[in-house]
């Protein structure tokens, strides 16, 4: 297993133009590493779907990089999304899964069958184009350039470790996140897209 | 007095209605019904079909879709909008766009007793979430898919329509 923030630091050099989206307690590192805020694009808002959203947006803007960082609870409630995506064939979209094995944000109660799962090989014989696994930074930091090389769509599979939170809600100290509105306004500006 | 029966809705109408709204993408599951107006639209080349695994999925797609500057439409049954009531709350209501969705009405008639509790349960669900709705029986009724359309773009919010005639109408005989 390794840290979200350092894989997030091994992946922000080879970002280039990417639109990166978020989710999970994992998602919530990204923030303090990313270097084009502009380009952050925040689609939660809903259980398990951050993936379809990411993909629907990969599909309205085929010309541009998208890549997700979805966690594996949240894969776990809609798995049906690697054949919605391997079905579409985005060959712009890049799917990394934060695999911590837990519900962090919940106490860290394990997931369905949480270390016995092969995430990267469903998403292979779902029709994936490429899958990777790692389970230490080093192989990830050693492979992340050419990753971002592959057509996609690609699945990359990563073993995080869990940031368990077990505070009451209303005492949780919240790292301060960008809305949902705000991140459609900027990035629709940046790439100037207008309501169709 | 002699009553004329209404003329069957054609999909041939509702495609034309979507090409009339400017429609991109169609994020569907098929169902038995549906299967002309899914050859249909997946002959034309202006128009996208994405084919998804749940019905929840149609509403988060729709969202990235309209964000990268497209014009979806979800086309599914009554039982999948249901099932895709957190999806419709948090992709759809609370982000706020403006978006029509198609709504197989399963076992909705308009005579005699409704018995299928898909149908009984359709527009209380609709009436739950605040989402106003349009009933397309026959084809006279297509240009409620306009209505529809201008009222989504007018609120910035999610508007339904419901298609009871899903028994002979979408089928080629």
């Amino acid at each position: 297993m390794f840290d979200s923030s350092d894989m997030f630091r091994a992946f922000q050099p080879h970002r280039g133009r990417a639109i990166v989206l978020v989710t999970g307690t994992s998602g919530r590192d990204w923030r303090e590493v990313s270097d084009n805020e502009n380009r952050d694009l925040s689609l939660q808002g809903a259980m398990g779907q951050t993936n379809t959203a990411a993909l629907g947006f990969a599909l309205a803007q085929p010309d541009e990089k998208v890549v997700l960082f979805d966690s594996e609870g949240s894969l776990q409630m809609n798995m049906g999304v690697l054949g919605t995506v391997a079905g579409m064939k985005p060959s712009n979209f890049v799917h990394f899964l934060m695999d911590n094995e837990c519900y962090a944000t919940t106490g860290g109660q394990p997931v369905p069958n949480a270390t016995d799962i092969n995430y990267a090989g469903m998403a292979r014989e779902a029709g994936y184009k490429k899958t990777f696994s790692f389970d230490n930074l080093e192989e990830f930091t050693n492979n992340i350039e050419q990753i971002m090389k592959e057509e996609g769509p690609v699945f990359v599979a990563m073993k995080m470790i869990p940031k368990i939170e077990n505070e009451p809600i209303g005492r949780r100290v919240r790292k301060p996140q960008r809305s949902r509105a705000e991140t459609i306004k900027v990035l629709q500006s940046e790439l100037g897209i207008t309501a169709a | 007095m002699v009553q004329q029966q209404a003329a069957l809705l054609k999909p041939e109408s509702l495609v034309a209605e979507f090409k009339k709204n400017g429609v991109t993408h169609i994020v569907t599951i098929p169902d038995s019904e549906t299967n002309y107006l899914y050859e249909l639209m997946q002959e034309q080349d202006w128009l996208t079909v994405v084919p998804t695994s749940r019905e929840g999925e149609t509403f988060a797609i729709a969202l990235g879709l309209i964000v990268g500057g497209k014009v979806p439409v979800c086309v599914i049954q009554n039982t999948g909008m249901m099932e895709s009531g957190d999806s419709i709350r948090g992709m759809s209501l609370d982000a706020g766009f403006p978006l029509v969705m198609l709504i197989g009405y399963r076992g909705w008639t308009r005579h005699g007793v409704i018995t299928d509790s898909a149908a009984r349960y359709t527009e209380t669900f609709l009436h739950a979430m605040g989402i106003n709705y349009y009933l397309l029986e026959g084809d006279d009724d297509a240009s409620r898919i306009s209505v529809a359309f201008e009222e989504a773009r007018s609120q910035s919010r999610p508007v339904a329509v419901l298609v009871g005639d899903e028994y002979h109408g979408f089928n080629r005989v």
